[in-house]
């Protein structure tokens, strides 16, 4: 078990780009971290940093508070899992999982123990005689990480484990993976650009994007309280809504905007009304999407699916927005401005149709 | 606080800056040693006395041994035919390896045969193949002689000559003829390899599209495929060169440099004077003349590959 | 090809059809005439190989007839009359030194410019392959001083120091061709495990890689086998010399050749290696597309 602490690190290829840009980065003991960014952000380098497969340009990496900068990988007690599970094609499952304790000189008889721990717990005892090329997108993922599990490292690297796993598989592979760490309890680091998979897996979640960490918290603090307009836009699907109201940039989630009926049960004091003009709706199932117009900005609201629109596409309706939902940004740096300004009172000078 | 340099000897060759130049070594090591240092010893032999019995270079004789070689009518003539040989060679070897790609670019039965013994050629040892060849066109037991005579071209009272053999490697033109047809046959498979691999690397839908546009087969052929064949030809033709111009082993074994030295080439001409003939200085400086060629053509095929490169960065 | 499967563009179902007759036998024309032009001096070499000296020193005989029957005699005389078999075992100890020495080098090499090289690599390669193309005709002269000058001279180990040369550029390069299809994070994955780098390119890439290392031993082989001019110039005695050139210099008596023999010497040797070579030459091909041809 150990803390992973880098200071101040950078990583620059040629000139000009940092791909990584002075990122401090502190993890509590056995947390389950996510480093979330679009591709390019720098997340991937970052991990590689940590693992000792990329030499930082400057600033130190600290792992258990030992400084680790000059140590290769094999030395670092940490374990890595790639996107692609990197396994080793000419040999079976068993001596796969028992590569890592090869090289640290266990015996047959203490490899043999632990290549069965590990991978009853993962489940794929089964499969131990198996080559890599006879396994499903599933099971070789699960080999990769009985792999990982078998050094009892201090750390777990993992670097989007799950991209490769087709959509239905990945749900399921998702809860299975949260139910391994909460066992084994060992520090992980995930590296994923998924912010579902964030959001579900994740204790806390740096949110990285062109090298640096724009914020750092848990999955709640990200969504309820981003630091700036990419978090705030990046997170959420479909991303919060961005109004330019002169002033700020004003945020609000699709599922904050409510459908007005009743004009008395929304007082001005708690809501802001509005009208959204050119509406189109999408049924989905699950929840109905309806697509508008708020001072020439499109905006998307979440609705219960049931709920249809008073008026025929291209019309408009009246919304009211919960002023607690509200985040304000400022316009030219898209950082959050707080404390919220006390009291909007309308985006422009529309009222919503009384 | 930026953290110290990997100084930990422990760790040494885990750096790629220490292995990177460490792994290259056994080769560059062989390289300098035993490519670089003899091309600077050929260029100083050929400018001083050396020979077989005496291998050190004590004097510097200035351009004697070039004058020397030059005023050797055997010399200008190995020159000649150095150059006639690779380009009457070369241009068949352009024409014919086009038309050998095309059909080995089709589908029909017994192709893995043809294929073979197409290559044959290439694919033996030069010493051995050319062998065949000289026990062909032998003086006396020829069997295209005997061909020949059975289609009574050949014989008293024919077209070919009152004698009742070819003579092939026994007189001037034939021989020289029968070592620029041994040179065609060689680098023949080379560069029709070469092409074949530029052939199939023309992507199918441009093939698609030109079949849709309706080009026939000579259409194609001329507008499309030619011009995009033409740097991979670049690349065959200047293999092909290259082996050509520089051999020896054709016009030794088959004629050992032929009726009265006309088929010498430079590379036979200084195996004679400077092996045979021990005077290393002389033969060095003979062999120089392969390499103005060399050099042309090693420039040309990095502009190529360069070019290559470049291109896919685009 | 157009002529197989889509026709010439041309107008009606009539002229479709000639046109594709005609095409078809060009092009089984066109592969006879070929494989003839190539395969004939082969032919001839084993048509001889097995005549009676009766009748072959008859001119007036039909020489591509067994006038008297075909006897295995010439290819006695060869294996225990002459030192064919010296020259067979000198060949193989040159060749597999050759292989041993060419594999130490090119491995790391080839590693070393496909991974630790970056931008440089692919240069470098290139460059490397070129000093293939210095044709040992200008380099034999001042080799043969330096042979001398380290006593290998008449030896057939001066052939494996210098055989090398070649074969080493040549399978540099061809070995980068295969170095570049290899994942590279299994390489990473066994240094996470634990293991060096050195290590990890042992365990993983090593094991990976050994198709394109088997034709870098087959053609350094084959590369070894077709080599005249080196041996030719180094050694003098039979003792010491290989096939290419003990065949072309020792099977004569006096004035005389024994043309049987030599054709049996040759073919011998030739039909395997060739066989050898034509195997492994697609792979070869691969890698060399990769490089040189923009698709």
């Amino acid at each position: 078990m150990a803390r992973v602490e880098t200071r101040q690190l950078t990583k620059q290829f040629g000139e000009g780009i940092a791909a990584v840009d002075g990122i401090d980065l502190v993890t509590a003991d056995g947390e389950f971290l996510v480093l979330l960014g679009p591709s390019g952000c720098g997340k991937t380098t970052l991990l590689r940093m940590i693992g000792g497969l990329e030499q930082p340009t400057s600033g130190d990496i600290l792992i258990g508070d030992q400084l680790v900068n000059h140590l290769p990988p094999r030395a670092r007690q940490i374990a890595m899992v790639f996107q692609s599970y990197a396994l080793y094609p000419h040999m079976s499952v068993y001596n796969n999982i028992s590569f890592p304790l090869k090289a640290a000189k266990l015996n047959k008889a203490e490899q043999a123990q632990k290549v069965q721990w590990a991978s009853s717990i993962l489940g794929i005892d089964m499969l131990l005689d198996r080559k890599p090329r006879q396994l499903s997108g599933g099971q070789r993922q699960r080999v990769a990480l009985a792999r990982a599990l078998v050094r009892e490292p201090n750390v777990f690297l993992l670097d989007e484990p799950l991209s490769n796993l087709d959509a239905q598989r990945r749900a399921s592979a998702r809860d299975e993976l949260q139910v391994f760490q909460h066992e084994i309890g060992t520090t992980t680091i995930y590296v994923t650009h998924d912010q579902v998979e964030a959001m579900g897996l994740g204790d806390r979640i740096a949110v990285i994007n062109q090298g640096q960490v724009r914020q750092l918290g848990t999955p709640h603090d990200i969504y309820e309280d981003p630091a700036d307009t990419f978090v705030a836009t990046f997170v959420g699907s479909p991303p919060m809504n961005l109004v330019d109201d002169g002033t700020d940039l004003i945020g609000f989630r699709p599922e904050a905007i409510e459908l007005v009926d009743q004009p008395e049960g929304y007082d001005s004091s708690s809501w802001l009304r509005l009208g959204l003009g050119d509406v189109r709706e999408e049924y989905l199932g699950s929840e109905k999407l309806i697509y508008g117009e708020i001072e020439g900005t499109r905006v998307v609201a979440r609705v219960a699916a049931h709920l249809s629109l008073p008026v025929a596409e291209g019309g408009s309706v009246p919304i009211a927005i919960g002023r607690s939902s509200l985040r304000l940004f400022d316009r030219e740096s898209g950082l959050r401005r707080r404390p919220e300004r006390p009291h909007v009172t309308s985006i422009a000078a529309e009222e919503a149709p009384a | 606080m930026s953290a110290p340099p990997v100084t930990e000897g422990r760790y040494m060759l885990d750096r790629e800056r220490v292995l990177g130049p460490l792994f290259l070594l056994p080769a560059v090591v062989y390289i300098l040693a035993l490519v670089g240092f003899p091309l600077v010893l050929a260029v100083m032999y050929s400018f001083s006395n050396v020979t077989v019995g005496d291998p050190r270079i004590d004097e510097f004789v200035g351009l004697d041994n070039f004058r020397a070689i030059w005023d050797d009518r055997v010399f200008r003539g190995a020159l000649r035919n150095t150059i006639v040989f690779t380009l009457i060679s070369q241009v068949a070897v352009l024409i014919l390896a086009n038309l050998l790609a095309l059909v080995l670019s089709a589908d029909f039965h017994g192709k893995r045969l043809v294929r073979f013994l197409v290559l044959l050629p290439w694919t033996t040892p030069v010493a051995l193949g050319v062998l065949g060849w000289f026990w062909m066109l032998d003086s006396v037991y020829s069997p295209i002689d005997w061909l020949l005579r059975e289609a009574g071209l050949l014989g008293p009272d024919t077209p070919l000559g009152p004698a009742r053999n070819m003579y092939w490697l026994a007189k001037t033109t034939l021989a020289q003829s029968a070592v620029i047809i041994v040179h065609i046959w060689r680098t023949l498979p080379l560069a029709t390899v070469i092409l074949l691999a530029g052939l199939t690397a023309i992507p199918q839908d441009i093939r698609d599209a030109a079949d849709i546009d309706g080009a026939g087969f000579w259409r194609q052929l001329i507008y499309i495929r030619l011009p995009l064949l033409i740097p991979i030809m670049a690349v065959a033709m200047l293999f092909s060169i290259v082996f050509t111009f520089t051999d020896l082993t054709i016009s030794l074994v088959l004629t050992r440099g032929g009726p009265v030295n006309d088929t010498q080439v430079l590379a036979s001409w200084a195996y004679f004077k400077g092996i045979q003939g021990g005077d290393l200085a002389q033969g060095a400086a003979i062999a120089l003349f392969l390499l103005p060629v060399m050099i042309a053509i090693a420039i040309a095929m990095l502009r190529l590959a360069r070019r290559s490169g470049a291109e896919e960065r685009d | 090809m157009a002529t197989t499967s889509k026709a010439s563009g041309s107008k009606g179902p009539g002229g479709y059809k000639t046109k594709r007759v005609f095409g078809r036998i060009a092009l089984y024309f066109g592969a006879t005439f070929f494989a003839m032009f190539a395969a004939l001096p082969f032919l001839w070499m084993v048509l001889t190989m097995f005549k009676a000296d009766s009748d072959l020193y008859e001119p007036n005989n039909n020489p591509f007839l067994y006038n008297d029957p075909p006897t295995l005699a010439n290819l006695d005389l060869l294996w225990n009359d002459t030192s064919y078999r010296t020259f067979l075992l000198n060949t193989l100890i040159v060749a597999v030194s050759v292989v041993v020495i060419t594999v130490i080098a090119v491995v790391p090499a080839a590693y070393s410019l496909t991974r630790l090289a970056g931008r440089w690599g692919e240069s470098l390669g290139i460059l490397i392959f070129l000093v293939y193309l210095v044709p040992p005709t200008l380099l034999f002269i001042p080799l043969t001083g330096v042979v001398a000058d380290v006593g290998l001279q008449n030896s057939k180990w001066s052939m494996v120091l210098v055989y090398p040369t070649f074969t080493i550029p040549f399978c540099t390069w061809l070995l980068m061709g295969f170095f570049r299809g290899v994942p590279w994070d299994i390489e990473e994955q066994a240094m996470i495990d634990g293991y060096s780098r050195i290590g990890a390119i042992w365990r993983t890439v090593i094991p990976v890689s050994l198709p394109g290392i088997l034709t870098v031993v087959i053609f350094s082989f084959t590369l070894t086998l077709h080599e005249f001019v080196y041996s030719l110039a180094f050694v003098q005695s039979t003792e010491e010399k290989t096939v290419s050139v003990g065949v072309f210099t020792e099977l004569i008596r006096g004035d005389v050749y024994f043309w049987q023999a030599l054709m049996a010497a040759a073919a011998l040797v030739a039909f395997p290696v060739a066989l050898l070579y034509n195997y492994f030459l697609d792979r070869f091909i691969a890698g060399f597309t990769l490089g040189a041809v923009k698709g």
